[in-house]
């Protein structure tokens, strides 16, 4: 418990980076939704823009920056100054850091969601997720698979300063693949099969689906564990504490 | 009763063989040294005592438990300051302690630990804006927040100024007079002599000698030397007719008397017996680099 509120401590003493990591989701959903009219005309179907697809990518973008770069570089920094190692003379084990590191992102990762939907409601009137419990399973199982990633490029990150540079060369095509800057509808189909197989691609199509009131599809979830499994697996054989 | 028992442990890195054959008994309440060059396998054969690393052969033994079936155990009696290990930047000195205090079922008092170590005034500032010297002393701090039998100290005072490295030495000494076993890792040959009790010299992953600092130094002939200016004209055989005297060689005006045993006191004694002062007297002693030169042909800086 302890090490949890220092960690904690020591992660909002940091500010100015929590700052921009829940900042620019939040600030681009209000600045392109406010300065594109486009997005907020309703579409096919009477949708907008602003309803699921724009809050879904703004989620992406957090979970992704957060598991990618923010877990790869903390876990990073800690082993080459020698705080896992320290930690391991110790009766507990390191791991336990490395869990509370996981715990304490996952929850910056829910805050700045919910600062998503309610922004979303207040500038558009956007509907919060509707499908709750489908909303909420697809989010924890696809930071769950996010965050084995970012333990992956944390295990092979030879130091500190490359972890970050890792972490974004993973996390653009990640954000890529989850239709970031092309929507997956307009994919070309060649991409879009990729996308499918990519983990992201699949947990942004199920956020958006349950985003907008309808179960997730099996086979989104089944990917997104898939992930988890085969990246949580590299993680555990990978990951050195010194 | 000893307290740390090493039998002929072997570590192998996939590169090199670090430790080829060491043993060593710690006996409790004494400071042991283990004393070599940078790269003679002293960390490692510590961290495998303190079973951060898995050996690849011998046994080790610390109060009764195998560092590596009873890892969990000895954590709790053996506290480590390891050489390379760092805090969190922004952590606060306080903060530190009191996590790891939180680390153990039966913590020391770490206000009082603070207080101990000099950092009382440093509570609240972090771990990054300390000096070297405070560093080493949380460092320190940390290893005996568990209230450990036990603390092994790996190169506590490389990179600290002169004055810091004394503060430290004290500390140390403190921390045995409180009944702790201290195993200290070092390449000084200075802080070895001032602190250890006993000393196991290493060298190229081997135990060249375990001794005390003055028995090392009498294994390789303990020979001293006398330097002085005698204020009166002084005869040779008045020095040679002491049993502790083995030559008597002259520079000009300046004497120097070779021999052993209690050498200064007996020659300046005889001297003041003859009413002569030795002015600029100068008594140089062997040390423990020359012991480790004559036990290994290597310098140990």
């Amino acid at each position: 418990m302890k090490l949890l509120a220092v960690e904690t401590k020591l992660y909002l003493r940091d500010w100015y980076s929590l700052l921009i990591t829940v900042g620019l989701p939040v600030g681009l959903l209000l600045v392109l939704g406010l300065s594109i009219p486009a997005f907020t005309e309703p579409g096919e179907g009477g949708e907008r823009f602003v309803d699921t697809q724009l809050p879904t990518m703004m989620t992406m973008l957090t979970v992704l920056s957060l598991t990618c770069t923010a877990v790869p570089a903390a876990l990073s920094t800690y082993r080459e100054q020698g705080v896992l190692r320290r930690m391991s003379t110790t009766p507990v084990h390191p791991a336990r850091l490395l869990g509370t590191q996981l715990l304490i992102n996952l929850a910056v990762a829910v805050v700045s969601t919910l600062i998503l939907i309610v922004a979303g409601a207040l500038a558009y009137g956007s509907a919060a997720p509707r499908q709750w419990a489908g909303f909420v399973l697809v989010f924890l199982l696809g930071s769950a698979a996010m965050m084995a990633i970012g333990l992956v490029i944390a295990a092979l990150a030879r130091n500190a300063k490359t972890a970050p540079g890792i972490g974004s060369a993973v996390m653009f095509p990640l954000l890529f693949l989850a239709g970031m800057w092309v929507p997956r509808d307009i994919m070309p189909d060649a991409l879009r099969v990729v996308s499918d197989f990519s983990v992201s691609g699949p947990f942004a199509q199920a956020l958006r689906d349950t985003w907008a009131g309808h179960p997730p599809q099996l086979l989104h979830l089944a990917v997104i564990g898939a992930g988890l499994a085969i990246f949580g697996g590299l993680a555990v054989r990978l990951f050195r504490w010194e | 009763m000893k307290i740390i028992e090493v039998r002929n442990l072997r570590k192998r890195y996939p590169q090199h063989l670090a430790v080829e054959d060491v043993s060593f008994e710690v006996a409790e309440g004494e400071i042991f040294g283990i004393l070599g060059p940078n790269g003679a396998g002293k960390t490692t054969a510590v961290e495998c005592v303190a079973g951060l690393r898995k050996r690849d052969g011998g046994t080790v033994q610390v109060a009764g438990l195998d560092p590596e079936q009873d890892r969990q155990e000895l954590r709790g009696l053996l506290g480590m300051q390891l050489q390379s290990a760092a805090l969190p930047e922004k952590i606060k000195v306080w903060e530190a302690l009191d996590l790891y205090a939180s680390f153990y079922p039966d913590p020391a008092d770490w206000e009082e630990l603070l207080e101990r170590v000099g950092l009382a005034g440093k509570r609240d500032s972090a771990f990054k804006t300390l000096s070297g010297g405070q560093r080493q002393r949380l460092s320190v701090a940390l290893a005996l927040v568990g209230q450990p039998r036990v603390a092994v100290l790996d190169e506590l005072t490389t990179g600290l100024d002169p004055q810091a490295r004394r503060d430290t030495w004290e500390l140390i000494e403190q921390v045995r007079d409180s009944g702790v076993t201290i195993v200290l890792v070092t390449h000084f040959m200075e802080e070895a002599e001032r602190l250890c009790d006993r000393i196991a010299l290493i060298d190229a992953g081997k135990v060249a000698a375990t001794d005390t600092p003055a028995g090392l130094i009498a294994q390789v002939g303990g020979e001293q030397r006398v330097r002085f200016r005698p204020s009166a004209p002084l005869d040779d055989a008045v020095l040679l007719a002491l049993p502790e005297v083995r030559t008597v060689t002259r520079h000009g005006e300046q004497v120097v008397v070779a021999g052993s045993g209690n050498l200064a006191p007996v020659v300046t004694l005889a001297l003041a017996h003859h009413q002569i002062v030795p002015t600029e007297l100068r008594i140089e002693q062997a040390t423990l680099d020359d012991a480790f030169l004559a036990l290994t042909g290597r310098k140990l800086a």
